[in-house]
C-alpha cells in the first residue's frame, strides 16, 4: 500500500524520533495521519502499518479500539462533531446537538446518504469558555447556536471539492 | 485569545498573548524569549535551575499540584539512561481550554520551559503529547520547533554551549485517559493507553523505560519567567506555597465566560462575578465545579474561598486542573451528575473491574433517575456505589467519576428526591 509523498515523508520523519528498539511508538500517529488521508483505518492500513512497525495487526486493532478518534468506517466529508459535556450542556449543548440530528438526517456516528455529512457527539474538546462547541474534521467552531450551525452546514455544503 | 482580557489578570504567561504575530520566534526574542535558557545554561548548574523552581512555589497545573522543582528533583542525575522531558498537552479534563491558548498563542515559552526542564535534569530529548483533536496545535507547535532549531535554540549546540536537545510532537487520538501520566506514556510508546502500576514513577521508569519529567503544558510555560525575575518573585505573586497566577478557565452560567489569568489565591466570588460578570439574568449560582469535572462540586455558600490548592482542600474540594463551571438556581444537579458519569463510563479504559463497572452502572442508576424511574434506595445507591469505587481503582479516573457524584447526592440530595416516584425533572428543557 501506498501513501502520498507527504505523508511519506510524516512516516519517515516519526520514525526517526524515537529510541532504538520503541518503532512501535510512531504507531498512533501513523494511524491517525493515515486515516486523515485514507478515510478510515481500514484491513490495509493495519496491514501495511503493521508490516512497517514489525508489529502484527493483532496490536495494531487493539490500539485502534482503544482510540475514539480512530475508525474502521470512513466519515463523512464533514465531520460534524458536536459537544455535549458539562460546560457546553450548560450553554445549550443537548439543544444543539437535537438540532443537528435532525438539521442533517442523521444520527451519532451516522453517515448522510450523499456522504457528504457524519456527526457524532462528542465528549469534552477543550472549547469550554467558548460553549457550546462544534468542531468540523479539526476546525473548531465557538459559541454556537442553531441558526450558526445551520449557516455553518450551508457553508459546508457551497466547499465544492 | 477568544474572549476579552480582563483588568484584573496578572499577565505573566499570558503576558506575550495578542501581540502581532505572538506565535513567532521574532516576537518572542523581542520580548524575553529564550533569555531564561540562555541563563539556565551559561551562568546556572542544573541543581540551582531546581533550587530556583522549588523556591517559586509553583505546583503542577495539570491536576495534582504537585511541586515542580520537587519533582524535577526525583530524577536520578547519576542515572546512565538517557532522561527525557515529556509535555502533558492532552488537556481533556471537562472544564479545561487553557494549554490550546498557551500553544495556540505563545508556542516559544513552552519550547523554553521544556529546555530548562531539560537543563535541570540533563535531558537531551523530549515529546509534546497533543491530544488528537488539537491537531492544528501539531502544526504551530512543529512550525515553532523548525523555528528554534533553525535559529540554535533547539540541536546539537544550543547557543554554543555544546547542549544537545531535541523536541518532538506526538499526536493522540482520542481517549481521556492518556493525560493520566502513566497511560499517556504508555500512548507514547504505541500501545492502548492503559495506566501503570506506580511506583515505579515516572521520574526513575518513565518514558522508554528511562527517567523522565512530566508535567502540563501550564507548568513548563511558567519556567522561563521563574528564571528571569527569580522564583520568590513569582512566588509572592499567589499565596503561601501556591506560588505565581494561574490561568482559569470560566464556562458555564457566567455573562463573560473565558480563560482569564490570575494570581493563586484569587477569591472564587469575585472570579465569578467581576472577572465573569456574574451570572446571565440575574440567577442566584446554585453550584460550582472548581477544577474540572473530576472535582467535589462547591455549593453557592462555599464560593468565598480563595482559589489555589490547599484553600480548596480544606473545604473538601480541588483546585484541579483550573476549569471553573458555573450552575446558575435553574440546573438540574441530576442531570449534571448524570452528564458527568456518561463521560467517566465513556472514557473508562476497562481494565479494571471498580472503574469500569461502577461507572457504568452509576450511568444507567443516573440516567433512570433522571428520566423518572428512580426510587428511594437508588439515592443511597448511587452515593454507596461512588464511595465503593474510591480509592479502589487502578488509576485516578475512579476517583475522577466518584468525587463530583459523591458531593452532588450529599449536597443536593433534595433534587433527587424531587425526581423520585415518576416525577418530571423540575427543570425540564432547561439544559
Amino acid at each position: 500500500m501506498t501513501f502520498s509523498p507527504d505523508l511519506e515523508a510524516r512516516f519517515e520523519n516519526l520514525a526517526k524520533r524515537y529510541p532504538a528498539g520503541y518503532l512501535r511508538a510512531a504507531l498512533v500517529p501513523m494511524l491517525l495521519y493515515a486515516q486523515d488521508e485514507v478515510g478510515a483505518v481500514t484491513d490495509e492500513v493495519v496491514a501495511e502499518i503493521a508490516r512497517r512497525l514489525k508489529i502484527t495487526p493483532l496490536q495494531v486493532n487493539e490500539v485502534v479500539s482503544y482510540y475514539s478518534m480512530l475508525r474502521r468506517e470512513p466519515a463523512g466529508r464533514h465531520h460534524i462533531q458536536v459537544c455535549t459535556n458539562i460546560s457546553c450542556l450548560l450553554r445549550g449543548g443537548r439543544h444543539l446537538w437535537e438540532h443537528a440530528q435532525t438539521r442533517l438526517g442523521v444520527g451519532h456516528k451516522q453517515r448522510s446518504a450523499d456522504g457528504q455529512f457524519s456527526l457524532e457527539e462528542v465528549e469534552c474538546i477543550g472549547a469550554c469558555s467558548w460553549a457550546p462547541a462544534v468542531q468540523v474534521n479539526y476546525d473548531f467552531h465557538h459559541d454556537m447556536n442553531a441558526e450558526k450551525f445551520d449557516a455553518l452546514v450551508e457553508k459546508l455544503k457551497g466547499d465544492g471539492k | 485569545m477568544y474572549n476579552e482580557p480582563h483588568p484584573l489578570e496578572v499577565r505573566v504567561l499570558t503576558r506575550r498573548f495578542g501581540l502581532p504575530n505572538s506565535r513567532s520566534i521574532d516576537t518572542y526574542l523581542t520580548h524575553e524569549g529564550y533569555q531564561a535558557i540562555h541563563k539556565a545554561l551559561t551562568q546556572m548548574t542544573p541543581e540551582q535551575v531546581i533550587e530556583e523552581v522549588k523556591s517559586s512555589g509553583l505546583r503542577g497545573r495539570g491536576g495534582a499540584g504537585f511541586p515542580a522543582g520537587l519533582k524535577w528533583s526525583f530524577v536520578p542525575r547519576d542515572s546512565p539512561k538517557p532522561k527525557y522531558i515529556v509535555v502533558n498537552a492532552d488537556e481533556s479534563e471537562p472544564g479545561t481550554c487553557k494549554d490550546r491558548l498557551l500553544i495556540e498563542n505563545d508556542p516559544h515559552q513552552l519550547i523554553e520551559g521544556v529546555l530548562i526542564a531539560a537543563r535541570a535534569v540533563d535531558a537531551h530529548a523530549g515529546y509534546i503529547y497533543v491530544r488528537g483533536e488539537y491537531r492544528y496545535l501539531i502544526d504551530i507547535l512543529d512550525r515553532a520547533i523548525e523555528e528554534a532549531y533553525a535559529r540554535g535554540y533547539l540541536g546539537d549546540n544550543i547557543l554554543g554551549t555544546g547542549y544537545k536537545f531535541h523536541l518532538y510532537t506526538h499526536t493522540g487520538a482520542g481517549a481521556y485517559e492518556c493525560g493520566e501520566e502513566s497511560a499517556l506514556l504508555e500512548s507514547l510508546e504505541g500501545k492502548r493507553g492503559i495506566p501503570r502500576i506506580r511506583p515505579p514513577f515516572p521520574a526513575v521508569v518513565g518514558a522508554f523505560k528511562c527517567p523522565t519529567v512530566l508535567n502540563n503544558v501550564e507548568t513548563y510555560c511558567a519556567a522561563p519567567w521563574i528564571l528571569l525575575k527569580g522564583g520568590h518573585a513569582y512566588a509572592d505573586l499567589g499565596t503561601p506555597k501556591n506560588g505565581g497566577t494561574r490561568l482559569f478557565c470560566l464556562s458555564g452560567h457566567v455573562n463573560q465566560p473565558g480563560v482569564y489569568e490570575l494570581p493563586m489565591g484569587f477569591p472564587l466570588r469575585r472570579m465569578i462575578e467581576e472577572v465573569g460578570g456574574g451570572v446571565p439574568n440575574g440567577k442566584k449560582v446554585k453550584a460550582v465545579i472548581p477544577g474540572g469535572s473530576s472535582c467535589p462540586l462547591l455549593t453557592a455558600d462555599q464560593i468565598d474561598v480563595p482559589m489555589d490548592f490547599d484553600s480548596l482542600q480544606k473545604i473538601g474540594s480541588m483546585l484541579g486542573s483550573g476549569g471553573v463551571v458555573v450552575m446558575d438556581e435553574d440546573t438540574c444537579m441530576v442531570q449534571v451528575a448524570l452528564r458527568i458519569m456518561r463521560f467517566y463510563a465513556h472514557e473508562s479504559c476497562g481494565w479494571c473491574i471498580p472503574c469500569r463497572e461502577g461507572t457504568t452502572w452509576l450511568r444507567q442508576l443516573l440516567l433512570r433517575f433522571h428520566s423518572g424511574g428512580g426510587v428511594a434506595t437508588d439515592i443511597d445507591l448511587i452515593g454507596d456505589l461512588a464511595q465503593n469505587m474510591l480509592g479502589k481503582t487502578f488509576c485516578p479516573l475512579g476517583d475522577a467519576a466518584a468525587m463530583p457524584t459523591i458531593s452532588i447526592v450529599k449536597k443536593f440530595r433534595q433534587e433527587f428526591e424531587d425526581h423520585l416516584n415518576g416525577k418530571p425533572c423540575p427543570y425540564e428543557g432547561r439544559l
